[in-house]
């Protein structure tokens, strides 16, 4: 089962405490926005076999949404960090880095 | 290729079965292919297969990482039907139970199609209305399905409870020639067709680049070399964002684990396809006698082939409702694979944005049941640039908001 630590209320969450919210640090564009971007902000993912970036709910606990970031290849969890952020923090890139030196960070750069 | 049949068995019978041959043909990659196709499972041969039989393309190589049909070909619960809602699903899923029908004959390989029939139970008001509402479309689309009673059910499957503790069985929509069949035979029985038209099948070859000229694909780099092609066809289900990333697009779809398990072999005591998608699980009966059982997926992205346990508790608590004589069964093996959903739950059969190259992805949880569908319209897609089957199952739908939204039709299951 997979556990996550919710850094907001401090539990470690098991996963059926939690719900899966998908691809986290998305840009969002709304009316007026290109097709293009409307459908990528909807719908196209990077759905990487890797590090992944990804909004959780802690739904069976405190209620707030986070960010995880986690292998999803190997279900290893890098770290948990707070959803008022629009790229991943400094702190959370040196435990991926550490860990997967040769990731490719393409437009999180 | 020597055909298969009971005079061969006969004939092998006699001379200590020292005159089979291999299936197919064990042979080294050429440099240069008029198609690729990417990934060796069913959907992928069935490609291969149809562009040699429907178009006369045989100068074709299907490139496999791992091994032939061990996705997620292998690891279905081999269901068969095509009662959807929206036009586009019928057609193509009842262009593939159609070919399953004779698939056999056609491969001269068995199959083992058993079109047992399939009933999806409505255990709710919302659901008598969405499944009367799917049989009456069906109707339309030429589609045989029927709306039945719970009393037919029962008929149908005497072992089920319709008086469960938290959803009576209140009707379902029953496909008589829904079904099963034996999903490595699928992939085997095209295989050996395949390689009998000369096609190449080349094993623990893993694509690591594409290669482009001028927004056309040329080739692909892979572990066992170059090989280049006029037509690259990716069908890798839930690897397709990979693919497409080396490609330099990206799908509008998640990979996530969905989990299937058999029990012990048991005599036999249910002759069909049971679906309940309120509750949440799915069972038949193999011809081994094991219980075939399947439920949701999980529920985050995922490469692994593995899935969490609760998500097995709910499918088997789901079931124990649903056939109160299965809760002593023991159960045998537990497996994942690594499937593509999409925003609408349907398919994606399209040219992409580099030129020469096609995908077919998308299936998600329920790609066995298309696979002769599939290939038959993803191998016109690929010799003609175009197919009435998979017009509708662009990847550019999206942005156009021309949704095939089966997520609401076909429940979860799918």
């Amino acid at each position: 089962m997979l556990t996550l630590h919710c850094p907001y209320c401090g539990v470690d969450a098991d996963e059926t405490d939690l719900h899966a919210g998908g691809e986290a640090h998305l840009t969002r564009f709304g009316p007026g926005a290109s097709d293009d971007d409307f459908e990528g902000y909807l719908f196209t993912r990077k759905n990487p076999k890797g590090v992944h970036f990804e909004r959780w709910r802690h739904a069976y606990g405190c209620g707030k949404w986070f960010l995880a970031a986690r292998c999803t290849a190997t279900l290893e969890v890098f770290a948990t960090y707070s959803a008022q952020t629009v790229a991943p923090p400094a702190d959370v890139r040196a435990a991926i880095t550490a860990k997967r030196p040769d990731w490719s960070w393409g437009d999180l750069s | 290729m020597k055909r298969y049949s009971a005079f061969a068995i006969a004939r092998e019978a006699l001379r200590q079965h020292t005159g089979w041959d291999r299936a197919w043909a064990k042979r080294p990659p050429k440099s240069k292919y008029d198609v690729v196709i990417v990934g060796a499972g069913g959907h992928g041969l069935a490609t291969a297969y149809y562009l040699g039989k429907n178009f006369g393309i045989t100068n074709v190589a299907i490139i496999e990482k791992g091994w032939l049909g061990g996705g997620n070909t292998g690891r279905n619960t081999t269901i068969i039907r095509s009662n959807y809602l929206q036009d586009p699903s019928a057609a193509i899923y009842e262009k593939s139970r159609s070919l399953y029908e004779n698939l056999s004959q056609d491969l001269n390989y068995n199959v083992m199609f058993s079109p047992r029939g399939v009933i999806m139970l409505a255990q709710t008001q919302h659901e008598i209305r969405g499944y009367q509402r799917t049989a009456h479309a069906n109707s339309l689309q030429g589609v045989t399905t029927e709306w039945i009673s719970p009393e037919r059910v029962k008929e149908l499957c005497p072992i089920i409870n319709l008086d469960g503790p938290r959803y009576p069985v209140l009707g379902g929509l029953w496909q008589e020639r829904g079904g099963t069949a034996r999903h490595d035979a699928v992939a085997w029985g095209y295989a050996r067709a395949c390689s009998d038209m000369g096609m190449d099948i080349i094993q623990q070859c893993e694509v690591t680049g594409v290669k482009k000229e001028n927004g056309k694909v040329t080739g692909v780099q892979t572990t066992q070399g170059d090989i280049g092609c006029d037509k690259l066809g990716m069908v890798v289900a839930g690897h397709a964002s990979v693919l497409a990333e080396k490609a330099g697009f990206r799908l509008p779809m998640e990979s996530v684990a969905l989990q299937a398990l058999v029990s012990e072999p048991i005599k036999p005591c249910m002759d069909v396809v049971i679906m309940a998608n309120t509750v949440h699980g799915y069972m038949s009966q193999s011809d081994k006698g094991e219980m075939v059982i399947g439920g949701g997926t999980d529920g985050f992205n995922n490469y692994t082939q593995r899935g969490s346990f609760h998500h097995i508790e709910e499918t088997v608590r789901a079931l124990v409702e649903t056939f109160p004589m299965v809760s002593r069964l023991k159960m045998l093996r537990q497996w994942g694979g690594i499937v593509d959903v999409t925003g609408d739950r349907s398919p994606i059969l399209s040219k992409t944005p580099v030129d020469g190259i096609f995908v077919n992805c998308g299936w998600g949880t329920g790609g066995f049941k298309a696979i002769p569908g599939s290939g038959w319209a993803m191998a016109e897609l690929m010799a003609k640039g175009s197919s009435p089957l998979t017009d509708e199952f662009s990847m550019h739908r999206f942005r156009e908001g021309k949704f095939i939204d089966e997520s609401v039709a076909a429940g979860v299951a799918h």
